[in-house]
């Protein structure tokens, strides 16, 4: 139903940067629903910081802002564009809580601004806690009962009621510190005096405890004339007590009876009914435990509720994005149409093109979903799962067997575990010590069953249903059968059908993986592919969405057109964000462009890439040898000769992807672009060196060390300070600067350990102005879109460091010469497709400033001149391709697709107005600034180093430096507040860089706090300081102190030098993270914010990209 | 834990063969091969006496997850002649799980297969239609032979095989309210308690003959003032249509598909309630004909079969569909209130909406394939659905019909003329 009413513009809020807990569903979501609305003729005005997301792309919405997420700027966005209607239950918990803001500020009742879909009103009573409870009750739905109070008689009092066990929650809190469950009184007066205690507000929730029950969850949607369907439920194989977003999550449940799922199901729907949604929702349900769990906890209560309503996501979420993949239902797409008034009759259904949105999935599969957590990078980390999510990304497997997704979904997630037969080697005498929630479970849980216990055993011990653990128990049994019996077809077979990869069997019945391969193709013993249609077969489906199984009929059967496959870049993880996804989307975009169709595989579940509608074919497929190879055969076709084999992709797909080059050369399959070989050159550092110095092309010296011995031997050649990582690793893991030779030993080890090749790379660390650009190259010429200058000097790991476009302070003869090394860098390589260099530049001081302050040379005279030296070279897409494709409309991935398919550079940029070389700048100003999740992650030391720890990113853009930095330090929050107070803690090797900073801060107005020796350098310099104690044990107020009271609002902590300063600081930056303030660990980064509060001073602009780009 | 299951194959008429495991009974089985799309709800399946005559295949490829148990059958036994599953589970996991659903089948008789690429077949049967299917020991070729010389489906009524034989009032509880809180334990153990008590066994575990005179046929007794009388036309009735009108205070007797009209209204029913149950509704002459006479003379619901006899007897046609509405995901949209529901399904035969008498509109229709779902009389208290409102398994959107039926029994009461000398006060 249209009306003269409904509104013509509306305002689409994105979610921002990606941080744990909201990862990059919401640029899946948000691009669907810009899709969406523009097919029913809606403008649709986007605001989003991040500049990495498809959403942001211009051609995905009518006008672009990439600007900060707060109400100031949105507020001026309104009055701009005066949209009629705004929609902000698609940006995650960010665009929720702006509309709300909005709304509450009565910005949009003064700007006539209709809310689209769910009602403020329903969002409030969802995420009001009293609020909620109270219409629970009205709907008679059960939730658990809870009491806040502030004494320890009065909790007593509260369990009395409530019943034992109950959960004491202290009220603001980070991480739950002073918590726990308490079964019994004595328990409680000790965990509630320290929960109080520990309360900021000595107050503490006592809940009743649903630890051990059944988490499930029900994504259900609601139009507005009070039509209500479930999508998909999904049931977790962790018990409550381990957040959502870090629990394996199976679809559809698979432990309920129709009665038990029925029951959810109307409750659900009950309650989205009662809330007046208007859209996606998700509701999280417990539900009472089986009878093995159950025994092993507190008695429940027969005649109490079968189940409890947890919690309601009045929006589309993580968990919708996992819905709409596993089930092919477009959750967002009908969100957005429900938004504009529509019915879920009148939608019609994007899968079979014949019926319409009003239904419900049926699968005929097994979607199995596993957590992708950030431990490898921090190995310090507290790696127990609680309430607080810390999972970066995901990865989902579908199979028609739940052993079998849960397999594939173990060889997806690339976090170095393979598959499910690894053990930590500390497990090795007496198996795991516990089996508590933490990133290792599943492991646990397996060995625990492979060393004899039963599965029973094992629920009993975890709260996991024995439906789960026996499935671990038939893949031991497996195991088992094949390490004992001849591997014979049958055999073999048995092993496919469980999920079982080729390498595992080969290593079980000891053979080579490809031995495996090969006697499984004689068997015929190979993969077919079934789609996943929403309807489990009952109708034909328009939607080319395969997984592999091992049975008997291929629905995935090739049409003979020409087409190339895209290898996407798998779970996000740190080092490995969107930014590769964006690539692989816009790969296939620019395949379908020259008319080849586009083949998309992907295990990454909150993804545009899979979409069903990005590509031609999407394969959710796990990223590994065995499954690209399988999938290229299958489309090949039955009999395929080498002609109909499809080439494959691999520069989008970030590090996964590129991995995977060197198997498909060893295959003989064909790689469109540059060669294998090119990937080992550049990443092989005696091949590279070989290379670079035939064409005199200078490089920091150094070496690749086998072993620690010669890595002493290269330093000592080098001299101190030294850059020490391990090869063939994004992201910089385990890489960092070591200043002595006892720290080479002792991270050299790390570093090997890290290595896939163990190789392990030591080469000189230059201090100086840090340069990147990414090109296309054809092998002969190459096209710079532009040059990126760092705001962080070298050292600081390029996914960390501010970036900002153009170059600030080069000179003419800097560019040049980085534009010829381009240039001569991808001859040499013989490079045909993006490439990314990194240069340092050394000389003419590290910090150079920027916008006209400081400048080239300001304090590096006396220094020797300036030199440009390539420190790194990636023959692939890069993180920052998304960046500056946007921000100089270089359509980098497309150019880099024409190529690879063999046509000229020239020709390439010819048809898109564009000319090989480095582009003419455009008249704006863009900085990019990473976004971390440090609050989140407990234990985790927040310095920048060589090591990437960053999640996400934003962008501010603007027509001069300081508005742009101000907006993206803005947009990242470490802008700073005038007139605050600051902490200053600096390492003694940085203290000679302090004073611009100090004086900066003083003349801006800032409070400096400061510890002994950073106290004594300011009061030398002449300004009034207040000392602080650094030791926690200290008399007086501590630096931790004055941070968690609110004294300060920003930290500077520097880091460089020895590892004492690190621990000394390591709580300074440890509270700054949980107290959310900004902490600079750069001296550049934090005199970058102090200068950009000029640029906020001078109000920053508002205008959507195409307005900067056009100027 | 299990017998040594060896191989079978499953064989359909057009001549393709499966391999699979045995799965249930030793022996051969003949049916129509039909599937549902439901993800739960496999016993309550089995026990649907409208899957009379047929191999049931559940699309879904997990079967046996859950186990089976006292509380999810939905007639006396196993109502299906075979069952064909991806994998069963053979160590099941639920509170209330009292067995495999291999062991099931076994107890009761019925063949299976397991091991199937079930997604084939169901792609096979949507663009071919619905086919006879043999499940059997035998070579290819042999069970061909076997199978044409099998009875087809749709050439002999069902309905009578699966009805009651007696006569009986339905005293089991209310069921699973959708909304209620208890617990499903004690329930189900209650409702085994109460059937083994009172009604011998009906419990459905152990496999009962189904003439067995099970119940207690004294219908016309213990009238209460207050509670409406419904009798249930017993063409392969689920207990939840007798839980679900329990539930709303009526009295309920079950009378066998061979009832008369006359022998009907001798209840004195406040309502009449026409089942579901398997088969052509035209092998239903019989039934046909007792509709007629009973509508107009007392408020009529008929759900799935009830619902094709109730158009056939006046004067609507029905058709076979390609291959049925079988599942737990069919919207379908009720035109007085335009809302969409989501609703159970179990039906290989729709009625015809061209042609259509003038005294019935069309009450709701399907929105995947604009079938007709529902009919209501212009003048006349005679509402009719082609789904289940009494779920089981399935989405419990539609309850509110049994709702609209007891409103339309209630409001109708004053008007309808009891049969002549039919006042027992």
């Amino acid at each position: 139903m249209t009306t003269a009413d409904d509104p013509k513009k509306v305002l689409v809020i994105g979610s921002g940067p990606i941080i744990i807990g909201q990862a990059a569903e919401f640029d899946y979501a948000g691009t669907q629903a810009c899709k969406s609305l523009r097919e029913e003729g809606v403008e649709v005005v986007l605001v989003n910081s991040n500049p990495a997301t498809i959403m942001t792309d211009e051609d995905v919405a009518d006008r672009i802002y990439i600007e900060p997420l707060t109400v100031p700027v949105l507020e001026r966005i309104i009055d701009k564009e005066r949209p009629d209607g705004i929609l902000g239950t698609l940006g995650g918990q960010t665009g929720l809580n702006l509309a709300v803001e909005l709304e509450k500020a009565g910005i949009l009742e003064k700007y006539d601004v209709k809310v689209l879909g769910t009602p403020i009103r329903s969002i409030e009573m969802a995420e009001d806690r009293d609020l909620f409870r109270e219409l629970m009750s009205q709907l008679d739905e059960p939730v658990p009962p809870s009491e806040a109070v502030s004494t320890v008689e009065d909790a007593l009092t509260a369990a009395d009621q409530i019943g034992y066990p109950v959960v004491v929650r202290p009220a603001y809190t980070l991480g739950g510190t002073g918590g726990g469950v308490a079964t019994d009184e004595a328990q409680l007066r000790r965990i509630a005096q320290s929960g109080i205690s520990a309360s900021r507000v000595g107050q503490v929730l006592i809940e009743k405890s649903l630890l051990g029950w059944k988490e499930v969850e029900y994504e259900v949607m609601r139009d507005g004339a009070g039509n209500v369907i479930t999508i998909c439920n999904m049931e977790n194989l962790d018990p409550m007590g381990v957040h959502t977003g870090d629990s394996i999550v199976v679809a559809p449940s698979q432990t309920l009876n129709d009665k038990d799922y029925q029951r959810l199901r109307t409750a659900s729907l009950n309650i989205i009914t009662g809330l007046g949604i208007e859209g996606g929702c998700n509701v999280q349900l417990a539900y009472r435990p089986g009878a093995d769990v159950e025994a092993t906890l507190p008695p429940i209560d027969h005649d109490g509720p079968m189940y409890y309503v947890i919690e309601v996501n009045p929006r589309v979420s993580r968990s919708s994005a996992l819905a709409s993949k596993a089930t092919g239902y477009p959750i967002a797409r009908v969100a957005a149409k429900i938004a504009l008034g529509k019915t879920l009759d009148e939608i019609p259904n994007a899968v079979t093109q014949k019926t319409t949105a009003a239904f419900e999935p049926a699968l005929d599969y097994c979607v199995v979903k596993i957590p992708r957590w950030p431990f490898d990078k921090f190995p310090t980390g507290d790696r127990t799962l609680g309430t607080q999510m810390k999972a970066t990304g995901e990865v989902m497997a579908i199979d028609r067997s739940f052993e079998s997704a849960l397999q594939k979904a173990v060889r997806s997630l690339e976090n170095g575990r393979g598959s499910l037969l690894w053990e930590d080697p500390a497990w090795a005498d007496s198996g795991p010590p516990d089996l508590v929630a933490d990133d290792d479970r599943l492991w646990k849980l397996i060995t625990t069953i492979r060393r004899g216990s039963s599965a029973e055993d094992v629920s009993r011990r975890t709260g996991v249903d024995p439906w789960f653990t026996r499935a671990l128990e038939r893949i031991v049994d497996m195991e088992r059968r094949l390490l004992a019996e001849d591997l014979t077809p049958g055999l073999m077979r048995s092993a496919k059908r469980l999920g079982f990869p080729d390498a595992q069997i080969a290593t079980l019945a000891d053979r080579l993986p490809e031995q495996v391969r090969e006697l499984r193709k004689e068997w015929g013993i190979t993969p077919v592919y079934k789609m996943v249609d929403t309807c489990a077969g009952e109708f034909e489906a328009v939607t080319p969405y395969f997984y592999s199984t091992y049975e008997q009929e291929n629905e995935a059967v090739p049409d003979g057109a020409e087409s190339a496959v895209v290898l996407g870049s798998g779970p996000i993880r740190i080092g490995q964000g969107i930014e590769f996804d964006y690539c692989s989307v816009h790969a296939a975009w620019a395949l379908q462009a020259a008319g080849v169709q586009a083949v998309m595989i992907n295990s990454n579940p909150e993804t545009v890439s899979t979409d069903f509608d990005t590509s031609d074919r999407l394969y959710f497929e796990p990223l590994d040898e065995e499954s690209v190879r399988d999938i290229i055969e299958n489309e090949g076709g039955a009999d395929a000769d080498d002609s109909q084999i499809p080439p494959s992709m691999v520069q989008f797909g970030g590090q996964t992807a590129i991995n995977l080059s060197q198997s498909l050369g060893v295959a003989g399959l064909p790689v469109l672009g540059s060669e294998p070989s090119v990937i080992d050159a550049a990443t092989d550092r005696g091949k590279f060196d070989e290379i670079t110095s035939r064409h005199g092309l200078p490089q920091p010296p150094g070496g690749v060390a086998r072993n620690a011995e010669q890595a002493m031997q290269i330093a000592s050649n080098i001299g101190y300070p030294v850059l020490v990582r391990p090869s063939y690793v994004l992201g910089g893991r385990a890489m960092e600067i070591v200043q002595n030779s006892s720290e080479l030993i002792r991270f050299f080890e790390t570093a090997m350990e890290a290595s896939p090749n163990q190789t392990v790379l030591v080469d000189r660390y230059l201090e100086g102005v840090e340069v990147e650009v990414d090109a296309v190259c054809d092998g002969e010429e190459v096209l710079i879109p532009g040059i990126m200058q760092h705001i962080e000097r070298a050292g600081v790991h390029s996914g960390d460091s501010m970036a900002v476009y153009p170059a600030q302070s080069l000179t003419d003869a800097e560019v040049d010469t980085i534009v010829d090394y381009t240039r001569r860098v991808g001859k040499a390589l013989g490079v045909k497709g993006l490439m990314n260099i990194q240069f340092v530049i050394t000389g003419g001081g590290a910090y150079r400033g920027f916008n006209g302050r400081g400048g080239a040379g300001a304090n590096g005279s006396g220094e020797h001149a300036p030199e440009v030296y390539i420190i790194e070279v990636n023959p692939r897409s890069s993180r920052t391709i998304p960046f500056i494709s946007k921000i100089t409309r270089v359509p980098m991935v497309r150019l880099a697709v024409d190529v690879m398919r063999g046509k000229s550079l020239v020709d390439a940029a010819g048809e898109l107005g564009l000319e090989p070389g480095l582009a003419p700048k455009r008249n704006l100003v863009a900085v990019k600034a990473p976004v971390f999740s440090m609050s989140k992650l407990a234990g985790v030391d927040t310095f920048l180093g060589p090591e990437m720890k960053s999640t996400g990113e934003v962008m501010g853009i603007d027509e001069d430096f300081n508005s742009a930095v101000a907006k993206a330090l803005i947009a990242s929050s470490l802008d700073l507040r005038p007139s605050s107070n600051i902490l200053l803690s600096v390492a003694d090797g940085d203290k000679a860089d302090a004073p611009d900073l100090v004086r900066e801060l003083s003349a801006s107005g800032f409070g400096i706090y400061a510890t002994s020796g950073t106290a004594a350098m300011v009061r030398a310099l002449g300004f009034e300081v207040t000392e602080v104690e650094k030791r926690l044990a200290g008399e007086g107020p501590t630096v931790v102190d004055i941070i968690e009271d609110g004294t300060v609002a920003a930290v500077v902590n520097t880091v460089t030098g020895d590892r004492q300063t690190l621990q000394d600081g390591f709580h300074i930056r440890r509270s700054a993270a949980e107290q959310r303030i900004p902490c600079f660990t750069s001296l550049d980064t934090a005199r970058c914010a102090v200068e950009a509060l000029h640029g906020e001073q001078q109000q920053y602009n508002i205008r959507t990209l195409a307005e900067y780009l056009e100027r | 834990m299990t017998d040594d299951r060896g191989p079978v194959r499953l064989v359909l008429e057009d001549g393709s063969s499966y391999e699979g495991t045995r799965l249930g009974a030793e022996g051969e089985t003949t049916g129509e091969v039909v599937f549902n799309t439901s993800m739960t709800g496999y016993q309550e399946m089995l026990t649907d006496p409208s899957y009379g005559g047929q191999i049931l295949m559940p699309t879904y490829p997990l079967i046996g997850n859950y186990g089976v148990n006292a509380a999810d059958v939905e007639s006396r036994r196993i109502q299906v002649r075979g069952f064909i599953v991806r994998e069963d589970c053979e160590r099941p996991s639920h509170s209330l799980s009292e067995g495999t659903i291999h062991d099931y089948l076994v107890e009761n008789g019925v063949v299976g297969i397991s091991g199937i690429d079930t997604r084939a077949i169901t792609r096979k049967l949507r663009s071919s239609g619905v086919m006879m299917g043999i499940i059997t020991p035998r070579e290819t070729a042999d069970a061909l032979e076997a199978l044409k010389a099998a009875p087809r489906y749709g050439e002999f009524d069902v309905v009578h095989d699966v009805s009651t034989r007696e006569t009986y009032q339905w005293e089991g509880d209310a069921g699973e309210r959708s909304r209620a809180f208890g617990d499903l334990k004690g329930r189900a153990w209650r409702s085994r308690e109460h059937w083994s008590a009172a009604e011998d066994g009906l419990a459905g575990l152990e496999s009962v003959d189904a003439s067995a005179g099970s119940v207690s046929a004294n219908g016309t007794t213990k009238r209460s003032d207050s509670a409406l009388r419904i009798v249930v036309n017993d063409y392969g009735v689920k207990l939840n249509i007798l839980r679900s009108l329990r539930a709303r205070g009526c009295e309920v007797t079950v009378v066998s598909d061979d009832a008369s009209a006359e022998e009907m209204l001798a209840l004195e029913p406040d309502g009449v309630l026409l089942s579901p149950g398997p088969g052509d509704p035209i092998f239903l002459a019989a039934a046909v004909e007792s509709a007629k006479r009973l509508i107009g003379s007392v408020p009529l619901m008929g759900i799935c079969l009830g619902h094709q006899v109730v158009a056939r007897a006046l004067g609507a046609d029905t058709f076979k569909l390609h291959f049925g509405h079988r599942g737990g995901n069919q919207p379908v949209k009720d035109l007085e209130t335009g809302r969409v529901y989501i609703t159970a399904q179990n039906h290989g035969y729709a009625v015809e909406s061209d042609g259509l008498p003038d005294e019935l509109e069309v009450s709701h229709v399907n929105l995947n394939d604009g079938t007709v779902e529902g009919l209501r009389h212009k003048s006349l208290p005679v509402m009719t659905i082609q789904y289940h409102s009494e779920a089981s398994p399935g989405p419990h959107d539609s309850e509110y019909l049994f709702d609209r039926f007891v409103d339309m029994v209630r409001e109708s009461g004053a008007l309808v003329p009891s049969p002549a000398g039919s006042s027992s006060e």
